[in-house]
């Protein structure tokens, strides 16, 4: 294959690549999901996939979430490196107890017998106003769970890096990814490559405050650190890129160097993973804090339909822009 | 059908292992040296030695909380579980799993897992991966008739009928869902009935009476094995303790789950007294051969007993091995 350094696709375009090449690399790559025939479920990501590697490896499923993860689980179990998409992350709440119970429990309960390479794709598919059970971001919940990795990436290279990745991992994973990055495009090399899981990188360099953010929330924060250059804030922004495990060394770091932290993190506010961020800092730098740290998160509230109610939910740039600037204000009271 | 003096008597010495090791972990049980959920399997041996005893050693077994049988018919060791029942590191799952999730993939015991109905579409994946990788493979999982209240059992019925998937839904109806008779859970007992609208083979079985459950069973096997699966076999049973440890929960004792009649009647069909007499009957074996293999097995039994004694507990410092595999 000819290396094309600077060939652009798009996120959603660098997944079917990175499944693609994948599927034609190792035979016991397979996916099972919803809609893996119809654009309409899961975009392009699953372009060809049936015409090429065939409906015993590429499988659309009936409307059955529980049996069809249980399925996917199973079969890591006997050895594929199986996948199941679901193509709205609502969907996946019925099928809590092959993830939890089962997969992310079973090498642990089985003293490191068996082993489940398993992937739960998850579509975050907010916006549209679609409301509450079509809008719902789990991450969160998810890397609470031992046994379970949550991968998240918000650029085209990252995504097909770590759905490489978490293919070949020995263990489940949660790839995370949202409709809203589907479009976003990026130089993506043409040749299967890995990004290592729980590495963050440092997106932009900076002194005055540390900003960490992962998937989508990553555009938003990288916009707000645009516009704060301009107004000559320094931020050093880091993607995460990995959730469970993070990349805390890098964090801390950056905050011993800049004292300030904001976390900006697409789900709900309360036992976000920001406030495991937060935590872990407070753990482990807080001779170095030198303001309280902020979230940027969804507000404690279901998914509203209405756009002028969903305005107002989703967090931007400039709800970034105003926590960096609070954090930056922030003075200790006489 | 023929069955010859050595699958009679393999199919006796099975049965007698696991009833044997079932009431041997009584004791312990009583006086604490056992601690974990122990969900004895007595009185539903003929199932477990039945279908078992028609699978290949890499054929595939699933199983819940009641799996002891399963383990050691389809040949899981019998001091690693016994080891792993104590909470040893020498125990099939190092101590971490205890005796609700035994393993031997090895032996094609992928996992048993308590969670109700759990361990059924993980029996389809299994299925899907041998369609995939064409070796031919046979699975099966192992529910009671309470994971018949389960959405997924139907999600995977579907499946499995869609797919053509070798997969053999075995459901063991003891009539009793932990502490609920049969009938308070549903309207009839006709469980082998509600596989039939998936368009599968449906079996319903003596699962006391060995031949039935060992002949039955070949004919679901041969059906997978040739490309016809899957099947459903529901196979009739009792269990002879009660629901969980070696109480019997039986009515006007402190539990007042079980009449003592009912108990009674089923001792009268204990799967293990109408082979031994089937045997004895038909000059097959002489009660002095039974005798000697009664010997044998509780020979095996006491020294997995004392493996697992004499074996260690995990030490502290291994909490937190294989939540990931390196």
């Amino acid at each position: 294959m000819s290396s094309n350094n600077n060939r652009e696709l798009s996120y959603s375009l660098a997944i079917n690549e990175a499944i693609t090449q994948l599927m034609d690399a190792d035979s016991t790559v397979m996916l099972i999901g919803q809609g893996v025939k119809s654009p309409w479920y899961v975009g392009n990501t699953c372009n060809d996939l049936i015409k090429r590697f065939g409906e015993e490896r590429v499988i659309d499923t009936p409307v059955s979430e529980n049996a069809m993860t249980g399925a996917a689980v199973g079969a890591a179990i006997a050895g594929m490196k199986a996948m199941v998409v679901h193509p709205r992350a609502d969907f996946v709440l019925y099928a809590f107890d092959p993830i939890i119970n089962q997969a992310a429990n079973w090498h642990y309960m089985s003293g490191g017998q068996s082993n489940v390479p398993v992937v739960f794709w998850l579509i975050v598919n907010r916006g549209g106003e679609q409301a509450a059970q079509h809008s719902q971001a789990l991450h969160s919940v998810f890397a609470h769970i031992p046994g379970l990795k949550v991968v998240m990436p918000s650029t085209a290279y990252d995504a097909k890096g770590l759905m490489i990745a978490s293919i070949n991992d020995n263990n489940p994973v949660v790839f995370s990814d949202d409709r809203w990055l589907y479009s976003q495009k990026g130089i993506v090399p043409e040749e299967l490559y890995e990004i290592p899981m729980g590495k963050g990188i440092v997106r932009n360099e900076g002194k005055d405050i540390t900003l960490v953010s992962y998937s989508y929330m990553a555009v938003e924060s990288a916009k707000a650190v645009g516009e704060l250059k301009k107004e000559s804030v320094s931020v050093e922004f880091i993607d995460l890129r990995t959730i469970k495990p993070f990349d805390e060394d890098l964090i801390i770091n950056s905050v011993k160097k800049t004292g300030k932290l904001v976390v900006a993190d697409g789900s709900w506010k309360t036992n976000s993973f920001a406030s495991e961020i937060i935590s872990s800092v407070n753990e482990k730098a807080f001779e170095f804090l030198k303001a309280p740290s902020a979230r940027v998160c969804l507000p404690d509230t279901p998914a509203p339909s209405a756009s002028s109610l969903e305005n107002v939910y989703y967090p931007d740039y400039k709800n970034i822009i105003d926590a960096i600037k609070s954090v930056l204000k922030w003075k200790k009271e006489k | 059908m023929d069955f010859s003096k050595e699958l009679l008597k393999k199919l006796y010495c099975t049965m007698l292992r696991i009833r044997h090791c079932e009431e041997s972990l009584i004791e312990p049980i009583l006086d604490g040296s056992v601690r974990c959920p122990v969900h004895l399997y007595s009185g539903q041996e003929a199932i477990a030695a039945g279908v078992c005893s028609n699978l290949e050693e890499k054929d595939y077994v699933f199983g819940n909380h009641r799996s002891h049988g399963h383990y050691l018919a389809k040949g899981g060791d019998m001091n690693a579980m016994v080891a792993e029942i104590y909470g040893k590191s020498t125990g099939s799952a190092k101590g971490r799993g205890g005796s609700m999730h035994l393993i031997d993939v090895e032996n094609g015991i992928m996992g048993v897992a308590p969670i109700v109905a759990g361990t059924i579409s993980l029996a389809l994946g299994a299925a899907l991966s041998s369609k995939v990788k064409k070796d031919n493979r046979v699975t099966v999982t192992f529910f009671g008739d309470g994971a018949t209240g389960e959405g997924v059992l139907y999600e995977s019925l579907n499946f499995a009928s869609l797919k053509k998937l070798p997969v053999i839904f075995v459901c063991e109806n003891n009539y009793y869902s932990t502490h609920l008779h049969i009938s308070e859970i549903r309207t009839n007992d006709n469980i082998s009935e509600i596989a039939k609208p998936f368009g599968m083979a449906c079996f319903k079985v003596d699962g006391n009476n060995i031949f039935d459950v060992y002949e039955k069973s070949k004919e679901a096997v041969n059906l997978c094995r040739g490309g016809k699966g899957p099947v459903f076999m529901e196979f009739l049973t009792y269990r002879l303790r009660g629901h969980v440890g070696p109480d019997d929960n039986v009515q006007g004792s402190h539990t007042d789950i079980r009449p003592k009649e009912e108990i009674e009647n089923w001792r009268k069909k204990d799967p293990l007294i109408f082979l031994s007499s089937y045997l004895l009957k038909n000059n097959i074996f002489s009660q002095q051969q039974l005798d000697e293999m009664k010997k044998e097995v509780e020979k095996e039994v006491s020294a997995a007993k004392a493996f697992a004694v004499n074996s260690e507990k995990p030490s502290k410092e291994e909490l937190n091995y294989y939540v990931f595999k390196q």
